[in-house]
């Protein structure tokens, strides 16, 4: 399977404080990899720089075989994010705001874009409304078409789930997956949800201190740490501070 | 890879969208400079009837504030737009589109315009009937006076939409100020030899007094000083290169510093 992630040993440091220290990762295409860690482990740090949001200290990243360093603009162009954090335009309504972005993101054939994302996510209804007006749940699903609306070969999710309710949050799981399968794409997941990580995931990274403290199939590090799920894991490993620093 | 016309006209649509679906949004746009030239029509048509050294005052004040309001709009016009996705937490997802940063900068500035010409045009239109003033009066120089307005206003939002990236939302009070700095260098409402040496020397090497200094000059003298255009101009051309690249310097410096992912927060 071919790599679209490529990430070599990139540091960041924020003046003498060491946000990401020398972490390299892969991530294939048909592939959800999880990223999980405590708050201010670096997860986001790691996502922005894979965004091109932040330069790292040292170390490079590819995406899709391209260096991200020499080739930002081709490589956002097949590229998308999404995280409860960032919103859309709250005043203009769904179909403007996807209009908009379809715009920027050079799409041919607007219409039918929005139209087959309207239908997979079940936005139709609202695309006459306003952004600003919607349930979270809408909001989820509003962010969540504007990300695909490029048809990224890699997409970035932090936190794709967070405060949605079960229904709501097993629709979206369900279509990532799918959609996944479907379009060949490569997806890093960040998130405290370990359900949704361990239903989602081939293999997760466990980040702490802005290291990757473990990584495997999240079946092999339940086995590896004794424990019965992904989330005692989870606990384990950021808890046990002498183990790992 | 080339400039793109179509995220040009992407990003200013999503401002075309928010200032068309909002009635108080442009009620704002057009209410103040009304107001503005209203208010400094009657000032002026007071010390018009009072004194005798005023003969024409109602003209020269009211070109003059027009002019100045025009590149108050267009400065706060350009932050407005810049500050519009912080506040809205879409800054992200905008850095994140494959928009290169002149593209950004090419569709602020000829929504900035626009936003500008909102307010301007009922302005202007207001001065005639009101107080029989016509800011036409000052010809054909009235473009590039107006043109030398637009880029130091474009040069000021810029100017202040770096601070906005290198230091985040909380340089936010100076893009409401910058203007107010500036305006008694500018010489606006007075001749540069109103002010003291000091400031003078700092007004010469701003291009609003050559500006304000012509537009006087055409009213009053009825004559056309062309060195004044052209310093305006060239002093433009600096200050213009210098936000360009102090935009480019932040934008790499935000990068550096993480800026980019906690504006908003």
């Amino acid at each position: 399977m071919k790599n679209l992630i490529e990430v070599k040993n990139i540091k960041k440091n924020y003046g003498k404080k060491e946000a990401v220290k020398g972490i390299s990762f892969n991530v294939e295409e048909d592939e959800i990899l999880g990223l999980l860690g405590p708050n201010g482990s670096g997860k986001t740090t790691t996502i922005g720089m894979l965004l091109g949001l932040l330069k790292p200290t040292s170390g490079q990243i590819f995406i899709n075989n391209l260096k991200l360093e020499e080739n930002r603009i081709q490589i956002l162009e097949m590229i998308n994010f999404i995280s409860p954090y960032i919103e859309l335009p709250k005043k203009l309504t769904v179909k403007q705001n996807l209009y908009v972005y379809s715009k920027l993101y050079k799409i041919q054939n607007i219409k039918e874009r929005i139209e087959y994302l309207s239908e997979k996510l079940r936005i139709g209804e609202l695309l006459n409304s306003i952004t600003g007006e919607l349930s979270s749940g809408q909001k989820n699903r509003v962010s969540l078409a504007k990300a695909l609306v490029n048809e990224p070969k890699v997409l970035l999710l932090d936190e794709p789930t967070a405060s949605l309710d079960p229904e709501v949050g097993d629709f979206i799981r369900t279509f990532l997956e799918d959609y996944k399968k479907e379009k060949k794409i490569s997806i890093l997941l960040a998130s405290h949800n370990m359900n949704e990580v361990t239903r989602l995931c081939k293999s997760v990274l466990m980040m702490k201190n802005g290291e990757i403290i473990d990584q495997g199939k999240p079946e092999d590090l339940i086995a590896k740490h004794g424990r019965t799920n992904l989330e005692e894991v989870f606990l384990k490993l950021s808890r046990s501070e002498s183990e790992f620093n | 890879m080339k400039v793109s016309l179509t995220r040009i006209y992407g990003l200013f649509l999503r401002h075309f969208y928010l200032i068309t679906r909002s009635f108080p949004r442009i009620l704002d746009l057009v209410y103040w400079p009304s107001i503005q030239i209203t208010l400094w029509g009657f000032i002026s048509n007071f010390f018009a009837t009072h004194t005798t050294y005023y003969n024409n005052a109602v003209g020269v004040i009211l070109t003059c504030a027009i002019l100045y309001d025009f590149l108050f709009r267009t400065s706060i016009g350009f932050n407005m737009l810049f500050l519009e996705e912080i506040w809205s937490r879409n800054f992200t997802n905008l850095f994140i589109a494959p928009m290169r940063i002149g593209e950004i900068l090419t569709s602020l500035v000829i929504t900035a315009l626009i936003r500008s010409l909102i307010g301007l045009v009922p302005a202007i239109l207001l001065t005639s009937p009101l107080f029989g003033i016509s800011i036409l009066d000052l010809g054909i120089f009235l473009f590039f006076l107006f043109l030398s307005l637009y880029i130091f206003g474009i040069t000021l939002g810029i100017l202040v939409s770096s601070g906005l990236l290198r230091f985040g939302p909380s340089f936010e009070n100076i893009a409401w100020s910058t203007m107010f700095l500036l305006a008694p260098f500018g010489c606006i409402y007075y001749p540069i030899e109103t002010l003291p040496e000091i400031f003078q020397k700092i007004a010469y090497v701003l291009p609003l007094v050559y500006i304000f200094e012509e537009a006087r000059n055409i009213l009053i003298n009825q004559t056309v000083n062309i060195e004044n255009v052209y310093y305006a101009f060239i002093w433009n051309a600096f200050y213009f290169s210098l936000s360009i690249a102090l935009f480019y310097y932040s934008f790499n410096a935000a990068k550096n510093k993480g800026t980019l992912i906690n504006m908003g927060e």
